[in-house]
C-alpha cells in the first residue's frame, strides 16, 4: 500500500514537472512575439527621426549624467525639474536653456559647454519636446485607466 | 568541499552594503547643501557611487549564497570552482573599473549604469560564466527541481537577457527614434529588476524550506503558480514606469493588466498570514527566521503601494516623484535587504554560530534600528513626493522649481536623520558577519 502511494506521488510530481516546462515554453513564445512588437513599435506620432546633431546632443547628456537630477516624461533623477517640454513651456525655450547650461545654479554643476556643445544640446531637447506632453494636465480617466494626449 | 569564493562573494557584497549606504548619507547632504562637495564630485557623479555600488550588493550577495547554497547545503558539487573564480574575478576588476569611470567623470552611460558602457561587456560575460556553471552544475543531478532552482536560474538567463536589452541602444536604428529608444530602456530596467527579484525571492523560499525543514516549501502547485506569476509580471509588467510614454496604447493596457494580477499576491499574503505566525515561537532566536519575518512586513507595505502606484490615475500623480523613490528605496531595502540579511545570517550561523550567538544583542539591536528607520525613511519619501506632486499640478505656474525645493528641505533633513540611523542599524549587523565570512576565508586553503 505503502508503495503504492510513492509511486502515486511520483507521477504526480513528473507531471507536475512536465506541465512546468509546457507553461514555461508557452510564456517564452509569447514573450518573444511580445518583444519583437516593442523593439519594431512605431508610436502614434509623427516625431522625426533624431538628427545627429540631436544624437550628439544626447550623447553629451548621458557623458554628463543629466540623467542623475532630470526626467524625461518623468523618468530619471528628482534633484531637477523634467526636461521633456522644456523648450515649448511658456517663457522658456532654446535660448532660455542656452542660458541655463553653464549658469551653475543651485544643485546644478558648473559646465564649461562650448557654443556647438549647447547647440547639440539644445537640438536634442528639442527632438524630445517634439514626441509628447509631459506631465500630462489633462488626462481623460475612466476605472482607474488614463487616456493620454497625443502630439499631432 | 574547502572554498573560499562564496564567501568572498558574501564580503565583497556586505562591504557594498556599508559602503553603498555611506555614499547615501553624502549624497542626502548634497541634496541639503548644494555647496558640499560639488566642485569634487558633483551630484551627477556621486549619485552614481551610491546607485552602482548598492546594486552590487544585492546582485554580490544573491550569487555568492547561491554558490554556497548548491555546493553546501544542497550538497551538489560544483561543475567548476574555475569558473566561479572567473566570474568573481570579472566582477571585482568590474568594480574597480566603475569607481574610475565615476571618479573621473568618463560616464557615458545610461541611468543606474551610468558607467562607461564599455564595462559591461565583462559584466555581460560574467553572467553567462555564471549561466554556464549554475546549469551544468544542477541539470540532470537534481529531480523536479524545486521553485527556487527555477527562480535562480530563470534569474540569471533573465539578467543575461534584459541587461542587454538595456544596452539596445548603442544600435543606431533604436536610438533615431526616441520614443521606441526610451520604451525599451524602460521596459529592460523593469525587467531586470524583475531579474535580480527571481535570484533574491528564490533564496527567501530556499531559507524557508530550510529554517522549517520542510522539503514540501517550494515544490506544490501553488509555488508554481506563484512563480509563472511572479515571471510574466518580470516580462509584461515592466510598463506601468512607462504609462505616460506616448507609445501605442496596447502596451500600457497589456502592463495595467499585468499589474493588477499581483493583487492575487498581496490577497494570499494575508490569508497565510496567520499560518506563518503561529510557527513563529519554534523558531525562536534565529535571526535567519527573524529577517525574513521582516521580509513579510515589508513585502506586504510595498506590493500595497506599489498596486496602487500602477492603477495609471494614481500613477498620473505619484509618477516622477519621490512616491516612485520611496516605491524602489522600500523594495530594495525593505525586501531585497532583509532577504539577502537574512541569508548572510543563515550561512554565517551554520559557519561560526558562536560568533553570532555572542553578538546577539548587538545584532538585535541593529535589526530594529534597521526596521524602524526605515520606516521614517520612507514616510519622509512619500511626503516629499507629495509636496512635489503638489507643486506640479496644484501650484499656479509662478512658483519656481527652486522654491518647491526649499520648501521640502525640512523634510529631507528628517530623511537624513533616519538614513544616518539606518546605516548604523547596518553597520551593527554587517559588522558580526564580516568577521565570521573574513575568519572563513583566512582558514580555507583553497579557492
Ligand atoms: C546635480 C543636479 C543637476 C545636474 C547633474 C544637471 N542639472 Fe540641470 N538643473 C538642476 C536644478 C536643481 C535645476 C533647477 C534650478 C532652479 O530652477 O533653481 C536645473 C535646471 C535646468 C534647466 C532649466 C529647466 C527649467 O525648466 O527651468 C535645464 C534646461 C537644465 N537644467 C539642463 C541640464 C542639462 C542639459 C544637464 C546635463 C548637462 C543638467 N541640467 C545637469 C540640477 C541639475
Amino acid at each position: 500500500m505503502g508503495l503504492l502511494f510513492i509511486f502515486v506521488e511520483m507521477e504526480i510530481t513528473k507531471k507536475l514537472a512536465h506541465k512546468n516546462k509546457m507553461v514555461m515554453a508557452i510564456i517564452v513564445i509569447v514573450f518573444l512575439g511580445y518583444n519583437f512588437f516593442i523593439y519594431t513599435q512605431e508610436p502614434p506620432i509623427e516625431a522625426q527621426k533624431m538628427s545627429e546633431l540631436a544624437i550628439l546632443g544626447e550623447k553629451i547628456y548621458q557623458d554628463n549624467n543629466c540623467t542623475a537630477c532630470h526626467q524625461f516624461y518623468g523618468l530619471g533623477g528628482y534633484l531637477g525639474p523634467d526636461l521633456t517640454n522644456v523648450i515649448s513651456a511658456e517663457g522658456k525655450g532654446s535660448m532660455y536653456v542656452k542660458a541655463f547650461l553653464n549658469s551653475g545654479v543651485k544643485t546644478m554643476p558648473q559646465f564649461n559647454f562650448s557654443e556647438e556643445e549647447k547647440e547639440a544640446l539644445v537640438a536634442f531637447l528639442e527632438a524630445v519636446d517634439e514626441t509628447g506632453h509631459y506631465p500630462i494636465y489633462e488626462a481623460a480617466q475612466n476605472f482607474g485607466w488614463v487616456s493620454i494626449k497625443y502630439k499631432k | 568541499m574547502n572554498q573560499k569564493i562564496p564567501f568572498l562573494f558574501l564580503l565583497l557584497g556586505l562591504s557594498a552594503l556599508l559602503l553603498g549606504a555611506f555614499f547615501g548619507v553624502l549624497i542626502t547632504l548634497q541634496y541639503i547643501y548644494p555647496e558640499f562637495l560639488k566642485e569634487t564630485l558633483a551630484f551627477n557623479r556621486l549619485r552614481e557611487f551610491h546607485v552602482s555600488t548598492l546594486i552590487g550588493w544585492l546582485i554580490l550577495t544573491a550569487t555568492g549564497g547561491i554558490y554556497y547554497y548548491i555546493s553546501k547545503v544542497l550538497n551538489v558539487p560544483l561543475y567548476s570552482k574555475k569558473l566561479m573564480t572567473i566570474q568573481f574575478s570579472i566582477l571585482l576588476i568590474c568594480s574597480i573599473a566603475i569607481y574610475f569611470s565615476f571618479l573621473f567623470g568618463k560616464m557615458g552611460g545610461r541611468e543606474y549604469l551610468t558607467y562607461h558602457p564599455i564595462i559591461s561587456f565583462p559584466i555581460l560575460i560574467a553572467w553567462i560564466v555564471f549561466a554556464i556553471n549554475y546549469f551544468k552544475t544542477l541539470v540532470g543531478k537534481i529531480q523536479n527541481w524545486p521553485v527556487y532552482l527555477w527562480m535562480w536560474g530563470t534569474g540569471i538567463v533573465f539578467m543575461i537577457y534584459h541587461f542587454s536589452e538595456a544596452h539596445l541602444w548603442l544600435i543606431p536604428s533604436i536610438r533615431e527614434n526616441f520614443i521606441r529608444d526610451i520604451t525599451v530602456q524602460w521596459k529592460s530596467y523593469g525587467s531586470f529588476v524583475g531579474s535580480w527579484n527571481m535570484l533574491i525571492y528564490g533564496t527567501a523560499i530556499f531559507l524557508m524550506s530550510k529554517i522549517k525543514n520542510e522539503n514540501t516549501v517550494g515544490r506544490g502547485k501553488v509555488a508554481f503558480f506563484f512563480y509563472f506569476l511572479g515571471l510574466s509580471n518580470l516580462m509584461f509588467g515592466w510598463a506601468h514606469h512607462t504609462y505616460f510614454i506616448p507609445t501605442q496604447p496596447w502596451i500600457r493596457i497589456v502592463a495595467y493588466a499585468m499589474s493588477m494580477s499581483e493583487w492575487i499576491i498581496f490577497l494570499s499574503i494575508i490569508i497565510s498570514w496567520k499560518k506563518s505566525l503561529n510557527q513563529q515561537d519554534k523558531i525562536k532566536g534565529n535571526f535567519a527566521y527573524k529577517f525574513l519575518l521582516a521580509t513579510d512586513f515589508w513585502v506586504f507595505v510595498n506590493l500595497f503601494i506599489a498596486l496602487l502606484i500602477s492603477i495609471p490615475y494614481i500613477n498620473l500623480f505619484t509618477h516622477g516623484t519621490h512616491i516612485t523613490v520611496a516605491h524602489s528605496m522600500g523594495t530594495t531595502i525593505g525586501i531585497n535587504t532583509t532577504i539577502l540579511l537574512a541569508s548572510a545570517m543563515f550561512i554565517a550561523y551554520k559557519e561560526n554560530a558562536k560568533i553570532i550567538e555572542s553578538n546577539t544583542k548587538i545584532i538585535k539591536l541593529g535589526y530594529w534600528l534597521f526596521n524602524v528607520a526605515l520606516v521614517g525613511f520612507l514616510t519622509m519619501l512619500m511626503l516629499g513626493g507629495v509636496a512635489r506632486s503638489k507643486w506640479i499640478f496644484l501650484s499656479d505656474k509662478a512658483t519656481s522649481f527652486g522654491e518647491m525645493q526649499t520648501s521640502i528641505q525640512p523634510l529631507i533633513v528628517v530623511f537624513l536623520f533616519f538614513g544616518v540611523v539606518l546605516f548604523i542599524g547596518l553597520l551593527f549587523i554587517s559588522i558580526p558577519l564580516i568577521k565570521v565570512f573574513l575568519n572563513k576565508v583566512r582558514k580555507e586553503k583553497s579557492l
